[in-house]
């Protein structure tokens, strides 16, 4: 029988990455919140990659972290294996990444969400969520009633799940959990945009099976960078990664079974994405390529168990193995899972606003790949945000918006609501037009600022965080006012760098501006140097290198802004617009957007729709201010 | 949105004074940049609500332009309510594009359609009740404007911005897939295909900056040809256009020998008209020329009149003629339109969109062959100014676009890294993007998912 079982301000659907990061904002908050889950074992679970970070994600990462989130630190915990990727590629793109113990970072995270005070961590399937007196109600598979003011969803691949291997298929979620199949019933029932979106994973092999005299190893980083900037955990590389390759034979029998594939046989309707193609893909994509890389990852230290990057498959287990065992080092694999594709409902991200709250259900939100996005940082990402403004709406306070130019999140927030997605939607340095200011070294610089306005960094973090800029500041000062003088040990040290001696004095801030030159080289002659931390002097040294290309990106930025800053009331009918077209009209009502700004980047909305509606708003500003 | 914008502020036609308006915070230090005062004293300490006369010159290489009288109005007194200076000079297309020029050399953005009114309302400078009829010209200018550019992006230019927009997409996708997928077996852009590929968009960016500069189009009007076989009425039509007997007209075929040139304001725009020698094979060494030459002409044209005699079959030469007109921007001139037809037209109609049948010699047809001309050039149903500034859009649009396609090789040749090489390149692309209204970072991660083999 229905009983009530008690009221919350916030209640998350989901612990996965996205439900952890917004549980835990909300409760920082100082909200009363709960969160859900199917399977109290699997808080964080990672059902694919065992890693955190890498291109634009490792930026993400550093960005949840400046602004408070758990997911630098819970990972800078457990890494197994760290590096920073292009790294000769420049900061703007320098990428942190790191293998990650799966169960002890799920351990990890459940125990923080258990000791967060303000926080109910529970097990529960949630199978129905409606609205009442101005209240979420949601019911639990044991028929127990909650309520809440505002609710999360975050319910990742588990909505709707249903797993196809081969000619088998299954209503399932990831790992062989619970489906969240009654939840999907009731959402549809709301009348959510649902659609449907796949992923697929590879298969996870037994360490013992393996050759690894015939694969080469990957060493991680010799100098680790953490992923916290305010937590700082001793990290060591503990487990190395190895590289393999598919090959003809490979390939051969893939292609020779193709037709027993459900993405090739019609099965799955669900849009998978374009970055994470399955093996199957690619050797029908990009058939003129010999061979694949294929990543060989530990899961973790208490375990065997390896996973294949570069192998997702929806093949049949016997196909699996057989070309699984082309493969060198791999030729008597044991699977221990195989590799299947997962298909769950999600939302069309433009139901969104910028708040993540939905346009047309007050209180309710969504994060992480119920929005249409993938990968564990682009949840979790969402996840904070999501937990904030739901937090900040129980409160009274208007949203927490994030936008384009301020950090990847409201890059990624700003694409999903703004553009949508036909396919799961992954960040990528590309993405942002922001790169050269929006670095993952800078993060805290751009963020933590925002994050101790809303209340997520402690004293402590913010001492630490005003201590680092205040170093800084001094220190480039101190490069601009360094002369060094032109002597032949110092021009013999340019020279060899492959950059023009010096005739006359010059400071360390010029002599850093020129590409070949770095702190290191001028080490012998700028003897007045203070004992700095690397984090300090990267930052000196890409603010003068990167000058003009970072005071061009800020002009950028505050042309940007002016339109970002006029607000587009919510009220406004937009087909009784004059002179707004049809095709903006119609796009402007339903994507319904928070600013001029969000307007402009609709597809579809001309610069003279957008000379329309600044003017529409001045004349109705005028109309709110003059009674006549 | 730009801070200072500069427009040709009155309706083109043939009033004796038009205004190129100049609107900003920057209009007087702009203005002062290409005004010299007869009296000496500088524009930029002038009080708002004078007036100074002076010389409009070249800010590149003091080249006087125009005689002009400067209005100075001072923010918020103005129409817009930001700081005006308003350049009166002498009516002629022609040189009121070549002041608007110097603007825009010195630093002024192209405007908007209905900017100046735009912001005129914005700054309070225009009652309530005009805010619907404003949003309305806004809007139908607007469309107009983006249909033009779509007429226009149909054309050769588009095809030209086209692929420079394609080749940059290219290596952005290619830099793009190598920063985000570093672990995936991406070849690396060496450093010298990259150089080249850049210095290589680079010198095409300023062909097409040269070939299309609208004020040298202007005031040198559009390469036009009228080519035909022998004795189909190319002289005749030569003659109607310019409205006088420029060219022989005999009915011995070849009397053209030499090519006539003529300059003909039609359609709104000045047409700079070759009639050229009939294309045929001849034994004629004097003729031979002629035809060479006309067939050098073709190819530099920017707009061919084809003329066709509609009282005889089409020949192999016609077919020859058709054929190089598909795809370039020409005009099928039918003429002889009082005689029996005896012509399929179904070859010219294929190959060439625009057409006009008429009847040279008694001037019949005139007005189809304008409209006809107007919709080749992408310049119909528009005021004269129009088009211009559409051109004006692209030319600013190019202009950035070269101008970070060298950033971005300066980046490159000076050891900067991949990076900051790659931000040049994308707001290159986002430039010639903005033409079509296109983004420049869709095109790109679209481009690193299909051309590249990515993923976990």
């Amino acid at each position: 029988m229905e009983f009530f079982a008690g009221k919350f301000d916030v209640a998350v659907i989901g612990a996965g990455h996205a439900g952890i990061e917004a549980g835990l904002a909300a409760a920082r908050l100082g909200a009363k919140t709960a969160v859900f889950t199917i399977n109290l074992d699997w808080v964080g679970n990672m059902p694919c990659n065992p890693s955190i970070g890498g291109t634009s994600k490792g930026h993400l990462v550093r960005e949840i972290d400046a602004l408070g989130g758990q997911m630098g630190v819970a990972a800078d915990r457990n890494t197994l294996q760290s590096r920073m990727l292009n790294l000769s590629k420049g900061p703007a793109v320098h990428s942190l990444r790191a293998q990650i113990d799966r169960r002890a970072y799920s351990a990890e995270m459940k125990n923080t969400l258990e000791n967060t005070p303000g926080l109910t961590l529970k097990q529960a399937e949630i199978v129905d969520l409606r609205q009442s007196g101005g209240c979420w109600e949601l019911r639990t598979r044991l028929e127990e009633v909650y309520s809440a003011q505002a609710v999360i969803l975050a319910t990742g691949t588990f909505l709707a799940g249903r797993v196809y291997i081969g000619d088998v298929s299954y209503e399932s979620g990831p790992d062989g959990m619970f489906p969240a199949t009654a939840l999907a019933q009731s959402l549809r029932a709301l009348n959510i945009p649902v659609r449907r979106f796949k992923t697929g994973t590879p298969a996870r092999v037994n360490a013992n099976s393996i050759d690894f005299s015939k694969v080469e190893e990957q060493p991680g980083d010799a100098r680790i960078v953490p992923f916290s900037f305010y937590e700082k955990t001793e990290i060591e590389n503990r487990r190395p990664c190895y590289i393999t390759y598919t090959n003809q034979e490979t390939k051969e029998i893939i292609l020779s079974n193709l037709h027993r594939s459900p993405l090739y046989g019609g099965k799955i309707e669900g849009v998978g994405p374009r970055y994470c193609p399955s093996i199957e893909d690619k050797i029908v994509r990009f058939s003129e390529k010999e061979r694949h890389q294929v990543f060989i990852e530990p899961c973790g230290l208490n375990t065997s168990e390896m996973y294949l990057q570069g192998l997702s498959s929806s093949l049949p287990v016997d196909v699996q193995l057989a070309f699984l065992r082309t493969i060198p080092g791999l030729e008597h694999a044991q699977v221990m899972r195989p590799a299947y594709a997962i298909e769950y409902d999600c939302v069309d991200p433009l139901a969104l606003r910028p708040s993540l709250e939905f346009l047309d259900f007050d209180g309710l939100f969504g994060a992480g790949q119920f929005n249409g996005s993938s990968g564990y940082e682009e949840a979790a990402a969402q996840g904070l945000i999501a937990g904030i403004n739901a937090a900040r709406k129980v409160q009274g306070k208007k949203p927490f918006i994030l936008d384009r130019a301020s950090s990847y999140i409201g890059t990624l927030i700003d694409d999903l609501v703004t553009k949508g997605c036909s396919d799961p939607y992954r960040m990528m340095t590309s993405r942002s037009e922001y790169r050269l200011v929006l670095r993952q070294d800078n993060a805290d610089l751009r963020l933590t600022p925002l994050g101790r306005e809303i209340g997520l960094i402690s004293d402590q973090k913010w001492e630490h965080f005003l201590q680092k800029r205040d170093q800084i500041e001094q220190e480039a000062l101190r490069v601009n006012q360094t002369v060094l003088s032109p002597t032949p040990a110092l021009n013999a040290a340019l020279e060899r760098a492959g950059t023009a001696p010096v005739q006359s004095g010059v400071t360390v801030a010029e002599l850093l501006r020129r590409p070949q030159v770095d702190y290191q080289l001028l080490e012998p002659f700028d003897t007045q140097r203070p004992d700095l931390p690397e984090e300090i002097t990267e930052q000196v040294q890409i603010q003068l290198k990167y000058a003009g290309y970072i005071k061009r990106q800020e002009a950028q930025i505050a042309e940007m802004r002016r339109l970002e800053v006029q607000a587009l009331p919510r009220t406004i009918d937009y087909t009784q617009v004059t002179g707004l077209r049809l095709e903006a009209a119609e796009k402007l009502s339903r994507i319904r957007p928070e600013n001029v700004g969000q307007a402009s980047r609709i597809s579809g909305v001309t610069p003279a729709d957008v000379s329309v509606l600044l003017i529409y708003l001045r004349a109705n500003r005028n109309e709110q201010e003059d009674p006549t | 949105m730009a801070d200072t914008i500069a427009a040709v502020a009155t309706p083109a036609g043939e009033g004796s004074i038009s205004v190129v308006r100049i609107s900003g915070s920057r209009a007087r230090e702009i203005a002062s940049l290409i005004f010299r005062a007869s009296s000496g004293r500088p524009l930029s300490e002038a009080s708002g609500y004078t007036a100074m006369h002076g010389m409009v010159c070249d800010p590149a290489d003091g080249t006087p332009v125009d005689e002009a009288v400067a209005l100075i109005f001072r923010a918020p007194h103005s129409y817009t309510g930001e700081d005006v200076v308003e350049l009166s000079c002498h009516g002629g297309q022609a040189v009121t594009r070549g002041v608007l020029r110097c603007a825009l050399d010195a630093g002024a953005s192209p405007a908007q359609a209905g900017e100046f009114t735009r912001r005129a309302f914005l700054n309070g400078k225009m009652d309530l009740a005009q805010a619907e009829s404003v949003m309305q010209l806004i809007s139908a200018q607007g469309q107009a404007a983006a249909r033009a550019a779509l007429g226009t992006l149909g054309g050769r230019l588009s095809r030209e911005i086209g692929s420079v927009r394609d080749r940059l997409i290219a290596l952005a996708a290619h830099l793009a897939a190598f920063a985000d997928y570093p672990e995936e077996e991406i070849p690396a852009l060496s450093p010298q295909e990259a150089l080249l590929t850049l210095e290589d968009l680079l010198t095409e960016l300023d062909r097409l900056l040269d070939r299309f500069d609208t004020g040298r189009l202007i005031r040198e009007g559009v390469p036009t040809v009228i080519a035909g076989r022998p004795n189909v009425g190319k002289s005749a039509l030569m003659n109607l256009l310019s409205g006088e007997e420029r060219s022989i007209v005999t009915d011995i075929a070849g009397t053209t020998r030499d090519i006539v040139e003529e300059t003909v304001q039609t359609a709104g725009v000045t047409l700079r008209l070759a009639d050229t020698a009939g294309l045929r094979e001849t034994s004629d060494p004097v003729e031979r020329i002629g035809v060479d030459r006309a067939r050098g002409r073709l190819e530099a044209a920017q707009l061919i009149l084809a003329v066709f005699d509609r009282s005889r079959p089409l020949d192999a030469e016609d077919l020859r003629l058709i054929d190089f007109c598909a795809g370039r921007t020409a005009v099928a001139v039918i003429n002889k339109s009082d005689l029996a037809p005896a012509i399929d037209l179904t070859p010219i109609r294929e190959k060439i969109p625009h057409r006009a049948e008429i009847c040279a010699t008694d001037g019949t047809g005139a007005d189809a062959l304008e409209q006809a001309i107007a919709q080749a050039l992408g310049t119909a149903g528009f005021d004269a100014s129009a088009p211009l500034l559409i051109s004006d859009r692209q030319r600013d649009c190019c202009l950035r676009a070269r101008d970070a396609v060298r950033d971005s090789l300066d980046a490159l040749t000076n050891g900067v890294t991949l990076d900051a090489v790659t931000v040049c390149i994308q707001d290159a692309l986002s430039a010639l993007m903005e033409l079509t209204g296109e983004r420049a970072g869709d095109a790109v991660v679209d481009a690193v998912f299909s051309k590249f083999c990515v993923g976990k």
